[in-house]
Formats: C-alpha cells, structure tokens, sequence
C-alpha cells in the first residue's frame, strides 16, 4: 500500500520484542498490585489443600492423601488466574472503555492476549511451587524431579483451556457481573471434577458427569503424572482439552464479532 | 526532531490524512452519521461541532478504525483505518476511558508509547500533559483532571501525523483546558493534523482552522471558525404583537412561528434589524424576550432552506 501522506518509516513497525515484554510485564505488575485478584488465586489452594490434605486426619484405601491433593489442588490453582486474568479482566476493560482504547491504538490485538496468557502461566508458576513446598514441608509428599517437571510443564499447558473459557465469559457479561459468573462456573466446576474431595467420594453419577468438565480431564492428567491413577490414558485427556479450548475460543470470536 | 524523508509525491487531492467520503453509519435503526464528506490535512486543527448524537464520535470512530462505514468509504494516510498498520499513524483520545487504575502515568505512557515506531521520550510527553510532578503516581490516585490528561498524554506519546481527540474539555477545569489548547497549537505548529470533537463553538473557534457542524449525523455547514461564528449569530425573539403571521412571513427569514401562549416567535440572524421594523410596525408589541439561540437551534433554523451551504456561499 502506498502512503503518499507520510513516509513509510512513520507507518513502520516498533521492536515487537519488546512490546509484547512491556505489555506482559505491566498487566503482571497490573494484577499483582490488585490484591482482590493476587491474594486469593495464590491463597486458596494453599489454604484448601493445608485443610483437607494436611489437618483432616484419615487415608483413603490405597491412595496417598497428600500426593494425590497435591496434584488436584495443583490443577484448581492453577485455572483460577487463567479463569479471572480473562473472565473478569476483559469484562472490566469491555466495561471501562480500555478495550477500545486499545483497539484504536496500534497495539497489535494479539499482544493484549499474550499479556493475559503470559499473566496466568506466571500465577499458575507460582502456585505450583507454593503448593509444592506446602506439600513437600506438610504433608510429606515426595515427587521425583522428573515428575515434578513434567507435572508443571502439563499444568502450565493445562491452563489454556481456561483461559480460552474465562475469554468466552468476558465477552458474555462486563464488569463486576464476571466475577461472580466466574465464581460461579470455577468452584462448582472443581467440585464436580474431583478436585477439592476425590471423585469417589462422590454419588456414581457425578462420578460418570465429571467427563463434560475440562477441569475434570486436568486433574486425572496431574494425579496420573504424580502416580496416584493408574491406566491414565493421556492422549484422550490432552484431545478433549484442546477440543473444549477451540470450541471456548470460537464461543468468544462469535460473540466478539458480533458486540 | 528531523527524519529522513520519503514522502512520496502528492497526488493531487491525496494530502488528506483522513477523509470520509459518503460515510453512512447505522446503530440498528439509528441512523449515526448519514453521508458525510470530512478531510484532515497536515497542520490543520478540524474541529467537529455538534450536539449530542451529532455523530461527532461516530466519525472518529470511522476514521480511527473502531468500525467500518456501512455505505461510502474511511480512509486513514492512503489506506483501512481497520488495519493496525494504519493505525500507528494516530494518537486517540476517548470520551470516555478508564485506565488500569493500579497502573503509574510513567508506565502507562511508556506502554503506549511502545506502540508507535516513532515515540517522543517519556520526559517530553510527560512535560506536554503537564503531568511531569505526578509521573509517579498511580492512575486511581489522580483527580479526574489528571486522569484526562493521562489519556490526552497517550494520544500524543506516539508522535503521530493524526491525533483524535473527543471532546477534549470535558472534565477539565479551565485552566487545564488552556493548557491542553496550548498543547494542540504547539502540536499543529510541528505539522501534526487534530481532529477534535466539541459541543462548544467557544473551543472550536479557539483551535480549530475549519470547523464542521455535525447534526443528526450530516454535516449542516462547514468553513472557517468566523464563517460558522456568523451563522450562529442568531437570537429568538418572542413577543405578543397585532401582526398576523401573514405579514411576519413577508420579511421574516426564516419563517415565523405562533407559541401555544399566542405569542409569536422569530429566529434571525440579524435580530437588531428584524425589531427595528418589527416595533414600528406594530406600537402595541408588548412580552418582549430576546435570546440567543443553541448552537443547534441556529444552525436547523437558519440552513433550513439551505441545508449544506458550502464555504463559498458562507463567506459570500
């Protein structure tokens, strides 16, 4: 195209590099200055899992109580910043007009997603090792390093899914409203995939119900990763969740293209 | 600061920095913007006058690539004001935006300012928003004055050819609103092109070289800040008279109205003449009420027989 107003080089593209730093780094910075958001994503799941793996006495039948809740409250930490970083963080800024802003800015719109994407894995990081020292200081639970890694690395990976899925709920309400939908969909969501209380221990047909939750799939990868289920059919797992991410992320381009 | 230049040639009637041409914009059954011609040039100050649901955002919205014309075209520096590419060639600046409050001014306009191949130092926007004491200062903390500012200060970070700037005084206490005019006259001095947006013909006529009034998305006159200032020069007058509207209608322009109160109403431009004639007509006018007229009002009244004068029937 041919710019015969200004020069080409005043159209020219900026150090990508560093854009797309910046702009990670400020939405961090963002969050981790926000303590209704910081706070709670990082204390929860240390708080659940010192309750119910470290202080509530008992075993379950062959199972490992701390290992086994270790990877479950591992996966539930970890959806949380990728559920509110987007569910409630593009709700807000559809809300107060910041989207806007950034959608006449040259910003390229990916930047903004990388931000958000960058964000969680960085909470997601962060709840693992605290959860990995409360599990290895607490509860006694020892993971080969190996393991440990490749535990990480799926979660981290497993994060997506929900990031696609908080997406999907900020373009379906604004503002404050998402927070509550959020709320709404993580907790009971958890619940039903076995992640706060094993799945057994609950009635044979929430049982056979938690197939239909993403959460449910991510928690049998971390328990199979940290040897507490056997016959983990991995591939399966990894399938449904990259199919429930495109099915969130076209949710949300239809109902992107259509505000 | 200089740069290699490679400009191309001009063609002729290619200098716009933007141009709307038969821009049609519709809301579901709303019509926004209906037709509209408009043009930026480089070093010029547009100001787009006009009430609310004037269409005055949903022009810039068309300009700065917020959404496509549904009928007639928007060009942005000889391209789609919807591709990002375009776009590193403005600075916007929105009525209404609310910033990650937990964010400070430095880091907002650092930010923005990695958007733009060209940016002007943090120091020196900073110092053009007048927000060098409060640079560190996080957003939430700031009056709602500063916040504006803040925004005003991402519109220019980029040092961009074009800036938007909706309704830019809105929130801002006087002194504040001079000192942003300042900043729009510095800019238009380095050869920046300023589309602002305003209710006020006081603003324009302050900033602007070419105003464009803006009225249920049509444009209902344009031209120089004096030409415009002439058109809107118009008063009511009421008053309970003997004259029937008959009479009224031969030399009144444009026509005269009966009030449910039984007075009668004119509109004119030159109202000092109007009752000059109107009280030697009639010795027994009595409930005179002279006002000035809305911007609004003025302009529907006094272009009605001529909907879209162009400058040189203005100025004529």
């Amino acid at each position: 195209m041919n710019a015969s107003v200004v020069s080409a080089d005043a159209l020219a593209r900026p150090p990508q590099l560093r854009l797309y730093a910046l702009e990670s780094w400020y939405e961090l910075l963002r969050v981790l200055r926000t303590p209704a958001f910081a706070l709670p994503t990082l204390a929860f799941p240390l708080l659940f899992y010192v309750m119910f793996a470290v202080v509530l006495p008992g075993q379950w039948g062959s199972y490992q109580k701390a290992t086994y809740l270790f990877a479950t409250y591992c996966a539930f930490g970890v959806m949380g910043p990728a559920l509110f970083g987007f569910g409630v963080g593009l709700a807000m800024e559809r809300e107060q007009g910041l989207l806007e802003l950034k959608r006449v800015s040259p910003m390229p719109i990916a930047a903004y997603f990388v931000a958000k994407i960058a964000m969680s894995l960085a909470f997601a990081l962060a709840v693992i090792v605290v959860l990995t020292f409360a599990a290895a200081g607490f509860g006694g639970v020892r993971i080969a390093p190996g393991s440990w890694a490749l535990l990480t690395l799926a979660l981290l990976l497993g994060t997506l899914p929900f990031c696609a899925f908080g997406l999907w709920i900020g373009t379906l309400v604004k503002g404050q409203a998402a927070v509550a939908l959020v709320n709404l969909v993580y907790l009971p969501m958890s619940f039903l995939s076995g992640l706060w209380i094993p799945l057994f221990a609950l009635p044979a047909m929430l049982q056979k119900g938690a197939v239909v939750w993403p959460a449910w799939h991510l928690g049998q990868l971390a328990l199979g990763i940290v040897g507490q289920l056997p016959d983990v059919n991995y591939g399966l797992h990894l399938l449904a969740l990259a199919l429930m991410s495109v099915l969130f992320l076209t949710l949300a381009a239809l109902r992107l293209r259509r505000t | 600061m200089p740069r290699p230049d490679r400009t191309f040639p001009p063609r002729s009637g290619a200098t716009a920095l933007a141009r709307l041409q038969g821009a049609s914009k519709r809301y579901g059954a709303v019509t926004a913007l209906d037709g509209v011609d408009l043009e930026v040039h480089a070093g010029e100050v547009l100001a787009v006058l006009g009430g609310n649901g004037a269409g005055k955002t949903t022009a810039l919205g068309l300009i700065s690539g917020r959404f496509a014309p549904d009928a007639g075209s928007a060009e942005l520096l000889c391209g789609d004001p919807l591709e990002a590419r375009q776009r590193r060639g403005i600075g916007v600046m929105l009525q209404e935006a609310t910033l990650p409050e937990s964010l400070s001014v430095a880091e907002l306009v650092r930010l923005h300012a990695s958007y733009y191949p060209h940016p002007r130092s943090l120091t020196e926007t900073l110092a053009l928003a007048g927000l060098a004491d409060v640079a560190q200062r996080r957003y939430a903390a700031l009056s709602g004055g500063q916040q504006r500012r803040v925004q005003f200060a991402l519109a220019i970070c980029g040092r961009a050819p074009l800036v938007l700037v909706d309704e830019p005084s809105t929130g801002l206490d006087v002194e504040a609103r001079r000192g942003l005019w300042d900043v729009v006259r510095d800019l238009r001095r380095e050869g920046t092109g300023i589309v602002l947006t305003t209710h006020y013909l006081e603003e324009a006529d302050a900033l602007a070289d070419r105003i464009v009034v803006l009225a249920a998305g049509r444009v209902l006159a344009q031209g120089a800040p004096h030409e415009i200032k002439s058109l809107a020069a118009g008063r009511r007058l009421r008053a309970r008279t003997r004259l029937g509207l008959g009479e009224l209608h031969a030399w009144a322009d444009p026509a005269a109205l009966e009030l449910p109160d039984g007075r009668i109403e004119l509109r004119s431009r030159d109202a000092e003449a109007v009752l000059r004639r109107w009280l030697a007509l009639d010795a027994s006018l009595c409930e005179l009420e002279v006002a000035p007229l809305s911007l609004e009002e003025a302009f529907v009244s006094l272009t009605r027989s001529n909907p879209t004068p162009s400058t040189q029937e203005l100025a004529a």
